[in-house]
């Protein structure tokens, strides 16, 4: 085969994210030769799509937030799951980034006093999240953006990562296609930082980019690394329901944090019959209090309209499963009786315009309906919590695709945190790697060859399998049998299902040219899919418990046991997914107090 | 560069009213350049219709105001050009009215997505519409038209003739209809005025820092004023455009007998 | 439930043809759905960029009936199905396939752009304040999701490439007004939005503005405001005395 375009970096970063874009800028700074290539054009990740928040503990608006505080809502949203390093770095450095994001141009609404306004969020003991209306990822990647294009960052967009490879034990580069033109690329790059967010597209409904196809984790897994967490999926509770074709866009949280409330059919606040006793003692138990509350956080205890993702999401299910669902299919999210119209529209002007274009619903006149969503993946690549170094030498990983962080569910507002968090350590993680290695590892080029001849094999399946068909198929399967409650037959008939759509991906075919052929790039990632759909339900099926984005019907309680443990995936050497328990890092005893005062 | 490109994307093409659009685009230029040829074209007639009485008792027609004392004999002539360069140059130069005019008479662009007829295009950017940036000159030239017009429109409401038309009218304060339609036209030329893109800039919108000093928080609250007019300065636009005419138009008939004025004075 | 006939236009650089797709359209449905449905069903490789499908991400830009738009945002209950739809990629750019086009021109035009450059800290503890009234007008402009329809349609570039090399559009504008009106901004940019960006081949006629999914006021917040500073500079003797006798802009 011809030769192929080969560009050699001592780091390339594969996604153009929040975590991705950090990542880069760290790394250049530090003097390291640094890519930035990503699937879309810059500026379209899926980052533009988080809404409500940044959650860092700046006590703008409460001074008695502090990271300790934050710290421990995010070890307990996450079911005491987490990691305690990744949390107690995210805790403790997530206000210098939000500041940092300011100094680099970002325009957060403010306080009177002048500094970054903070809203309430589900979970959060205070009002905690920096926001910029419900548009917040949006601001944030503009402003890492265009502070990476002022770095003189080289970025290869539209351009997918097919595969690292390794020289020995340690990573030696990438290999990928230009989508525009269908031709090979090569990286030789003594890091690889893995920021390709989730695996939302394994679905049906899900409030994610097409891009969400579990890239990283598979990247990262093919290469050897392990990944972790993988059975907790957060389904968000506020996703729309109709029309049929905007399911599962997101409605961000920020309507609850800002006063709307949840009803059933009958009107009524059902949320204060799902009050679980691991959060009894500090949700409202009255309506009064719970109103009060918006207006007072140190006297009166949260809404459980606010509780973590994962009760919302249940009580959800549970509503509309006793019959006193809303016309399609969800609840009511009702904001238009809680504040005027004004407010509103200045609050939450994407939620106003998006209810308005796609449903042709004023939110600040009636309810919106709501339901579920697949909104993020907890689990990811095992990393090193200051450095951001997974197992394999060379390979790094940050925000969404990395694991441990978030524990069993991830809290909102703590995703745009932990991007620029981790994004920058794994920055500063690869950089210091990379210019540590010294010489360039060896990019061979027969390994160059069998990834290329592999890209190339679906234009000999002409007439075969539509990869379209394949992957709605999976997306049933997988929220039919591995969604948001779980029982262990269903999982095992979903890795049946699993088996079967890998056989019929390999015969998938790409009709027409290799130029910005769709059908062609979705061959090509439904490897990732299925890779992370297998995973994802191998560790569902072994956790016979009950616990934050995992609902087992027939394991419903929670197990103190299976709290000290991991799931941790890896590929064997006959190519079978691996699964293993690995202890959980135990906390040390000056942060496990923590918990123990504030019960 | 030599060889410029000018390839843009198939199915497209370059050319004037090059479209791919299916709606009846080109009628809102076309209403806009009927009503300009229209309303400007009346006007423009107007200036010269010296000879053809402008006045009568407290009334004088915007389109001449102020009065200037004299007799321009000249066909060519006429004392309201004295005058009248200063609110067409406003009028010429103002942003909306650009937009208008560049789509509808220039067709740069006839409308959006619809091909530009200009074969070579340098916007603004050369001689003679780098004069646009004189809009701010003519702005303050058209502040005192406001108060001109004002004064017009407060004279409106004293009768100083004794005879008006050879009848007998009552002299001193009073209202006629015709004092009313100058009280409009004097408030619709003041809000297209202070509706005016330069005059937002003037007052506030220059500014990058609003809450810095006291003097700029009050200019804030009045850009917040301005910007609130500003949105609507396209109707302000043709609602003042409208109405000179029609008041000029309207004291005309009055002044050359052909219809009566309503009024206090009861001599015309 | 209907049928509608799409014609979507197919081919490359070199030239193509309208092809005739025809499909149901559920309730509810936007363009970009429908254009889905004849991928997966009709079209396997109809090329078509797009990533979030909520009006987000300003990806999925094409002239449909031969009006800019977002396909994602554009509801088929506002179109008339009895008729064909014709669905063609955006003019301005580049054609690489189908409805993609090569956009790169609005990134090169953005890194030329003076970077932010805030001034120190002007809070004790090393931070920054700002006040919610000096932020708002930046908040407006940084609404922008970078569709590129405004670049698209405006006719400096659409009708003139040649003057593709002079001008940098209505999205850079925007950008560069966010920058000048930053209030912790220090680089005065005049200049260069004069000279690099130039500004005054703009005619105004807010074809950028009709096309914003925004709703941003590209036009009267952002292009006219950068004018009248570009005049205070340039085309204002008065001012200039003014500065020149008192030291003050």
């Amino acid at each position: 085969m011809a030769e192929i375009q080969t560009h050699e970096y001592d780091v390339i970063v594969v996604g153009a994210g929040g975590a991705g874009l950090r990542a880069a800028i760290e790394a250049s700074a530090m003097g390291a030769r640094t890519a930035l290539v990503c699937k879309s054009l810059l500026g379209k990740a899926h980052t533009v799509m988080a809404e409500g928040g940044i959650a860092a503990a700046m006590g703008n608006v409460y001074s008695e937030d502090n990271w300790q505080v934050h710290f421990r809502d995010t070890m307990r949203g996450g079911k005491m799951l987490g990691n305690w390093r990744m949390a107690q770095i995210h805790a403790q450095e997530s206000p210098d980034r939000v500041h940092e994001l300011e100094a680099w141009g970002a325009l957060f609404d403010r306080t009177q006093d002048g500094r970054i306004q903070q809203r309430a969020f589900g979970g959060h003991r205070y009002d905690r999240l920096a926001h910029v209306g419900d548009r917040t990822g949006l601001e944030m990647i503009r402003t890492l953006q265009q502070h990476a294009v002022h770095k003189g960052i080289d970025v290869y967009m539209e351009c997918t990562i097919s595969r690292l490879l390794k020289d020995g034990d340690r990573i030696s580069g990438a290999v990928g296609y230009w989508r525009e033109s269908g031709e090979y690329v090569a990286f030789k790059a003594k890091a690889v930082v893995l920021a390709t967010g989730g695996t939302g597209k394994a679905f049906r409904i899900n409030s994610n980019s097409w891009e969400y196809t579990g890239d990283g984790h598979s990247l990262a897994y093919w290469a050897g690394a392990e990944l972790i967490d993988m059975e907790f999926i957060q389904f968000h509770p506020t996703g729309m329901v109709w029309p049929p074709s905007v399911r599962g866009i997101l409605v961000t949280e920020g309507v609850r944090g800002e006063g709307g409330i949840l009803t059933n059919s009958d009107g009524k606040r059902f949320m204060f019959e799902y009050i679980s006793d691991y959060f009894r003692a500090e949700t409202a138990e009255t309506e009064e209090e719970a109103d009060r509350w918006y207006g007072d956080k140190l006297n009166n205890r949260r809404t459980p309209d606010l509780l973590p993702r994962d009760e919302v999401a249940r009580a959800i299910v549970a509503e509309v499963k006793a019959g006193r669902g809303s016309p399609h299919g969800g609840v009511f999210l009702d904001i238009a009786s809680r504040h005027p119209a004004d407010y509103i529209k200045r609050a939450l002007p994407s939620m106003y315009h998006q209810f308005k274009q796609l449903a042709d619903i004023d939110i600040t006149a009636a309810p919106m309906e709501v339901g579920p969503t697949m909104h993020y993946t907890m689990g990811g690549v095992r990393v090193e919590p200051d450095t951001g170094a997974a197992t394999v030498p060379g390979i790094f990983a940050a925000g969404e695709c990395a694991g441990g962080m978030h524990g069993a569910n991830r809290l909102g507002g703590n995703s745009l945190s932990d991007l620029v968090v981790f994004g920058r350590r794994a920055g500063i993680g690869a950089a210091e790697y990379a210019l540590g290695l010294g010489s360039q590892p060896v990019l061979a080029e027969a390994d160059v060859n069998a990834v290329t001849s592999e890209l190339e094999a679906c234009f000999g399946n002409d007439g075969g399998e539509n990869p379209y068909a394949i992957q709605s198929d999976l997306q049933d399967a997988m929220h039919m049998l591995v969604g948001i409650i779980r029982t262990g037959a269903e999982i095992e008939e979903a890795l049946g299902k699993i088996a079967e759509l890998k056989a019929r991906a390999m015969k998938a075919g790409a009709t027409g040219g290799k130029a910005y052929n769709p059908s062609w790039h979705l061959a090509m990632d439904l490897r990732s899919l299925l890779t992370v759909a297998e995973a994802s339900a191998r560790a569902a099926g072994e956790r016979t418990e009950s616990r934050g984005g995992h609902t087992r019907n027939d394991y419903q309680e929670t197990d103190p046991e299976w709290g000290k443990w991991n799931l941790s995936l890896s590929q064997a050497a006959d190519g079978s997914m691996k699964l293993e328990k690995t202890p959980l890092a135990e906390m040390p005893a000056e942060l496990a107090t923590l918990f123990e005062e504030a019960k | 560069m030599a060889q410029a490109d000018r390839t843009v994307s198939p199915p497209h093409k370059l050319g004037f009213l090059r479209t791919l659009r299916t709606d009846a685009w080109w009628f809102e230029p076309a209403l806009i350049a009927t009503f300009l040829t229209a309303f400007f074209g009346y006007l423009t007639v107007s200036a010269f219709l010296d000879g053809w009485a402008y006045e009568i008792g407290p009334y004088l027609t915007p389109v001449f105001e102020p009065k200037l004392a004299g007799s321009y004999d000249a066909w060519y002539f006429s004392p309201a050009l004295f005058i009248l360069w200063v609110p067409v140059g406003f009028r010429a130069t103002c942003y909306y009215y650009r937009r208008a005019y560049y789509r509808s008479y220039l067709m740069s662009p006839p409308a959006c997505a619809v091909g530009d007829a200009a074969p070579k295009y340098g916007g603004e950017s050369g001689f003679p519409l780098v004069m646009q940036n004189l809009h701010r000159f003519f702005m303050y030239g058209a502040l005192v038209f406001v108060v001109l017009l004002w004064i017009g429109a407060v004279r409106a409401f004293y009768n100083t003739e004794g005879i008006i038309e050879g009848e007998v009218a009552e002299t001193g304060w009073g209202v006629g209809f015709g004092s009313i339609v100058l009280v409009i036209n004097a408030t619709l030329l003041m809000m297209y005025s202070f509706s005016c893109h330069s005059f937002r800039h003037l007052v506030g919108g220059g500014l990058s820092c609003f809450s810095c000093s006291r003097v700029n928080r009050v200019r804030k609250g009045v850009w917040d004023r301005v910007s609130a007019w500003n949105e609507s300065h396209r109707t302000w636009a043709w609602a003042s455009l409208i109405w000179i005419v029609f008041t000029d138009v309207y004291i005309r008939l009055v002044a050359n007998g052909h219809i009566t004025d309503p009024n206090t004075w009861s001599g015309f | 439930m209907a049928q509608v006939t799409l014609q979507v236009f197919r081919g490359d650089a070199n030239g193509g043809e309208f092809v005739d797709y025809t499909v149901e359209v559920d309730e509810g449905q936007v363009v970009l759905d429908v254009v889905h449905t004849v991928q997966a069903t009709q079209a396997a490789d109809l090329a078509v960029r797009w990533n979030c499908k909520a009006g987000k991400c300003g990806s999925c830009s094409a002239e449909v009936n031969g009006k800019p738009l977002l396909m994602c945002m554009t509801r088929m209950s506002t179109l008339d199905v009895s008729q064909p739809i014709s669905i063609a990629p955006i003019k301005t750019f580049p054609l690489i396939r189908d409805l993609v086009t090569d956009v790169s021109f609005n990134y090169e035009a953005a890194s030329q752009i003076p970077a932010f450059a805030p001034c120190a800290p002007n809070a004790d503890d090393g931070t920054y304040r700002m006040m919610q009234q000096d932020v708002e007008r930046g908040q407006e402009f940084r609404k922008c999701i970078e569709c590129f329809l405004c670049q698209n349609v405006c006719h400096v570039i659409r009708d003139h490439p040649e003057n593709k090399p002079n001008f940098l559009g209505p999205r850079q504008f925007v950008h560069l007004a966010e920058l000048e009106m930053h209030p912790l901004d220090t680089a005065d940019r005049t200049e260069f939005i004069r000279k690099t960006g130039g500004i005054a081949y703009c005619n105004i006629t807010k074809c950028c503005t009709e096309v914003c999914p925004e709703s941003i006021h590209i036009t009267d917040n952002a292009i006219i405001p950068l004018k009248e500073r570009i005049a205070d500079k340039y085309y204002d003797p008065f001012r200039w005395i003014f500065s020149k006798l008192t030291g003050r802009d």
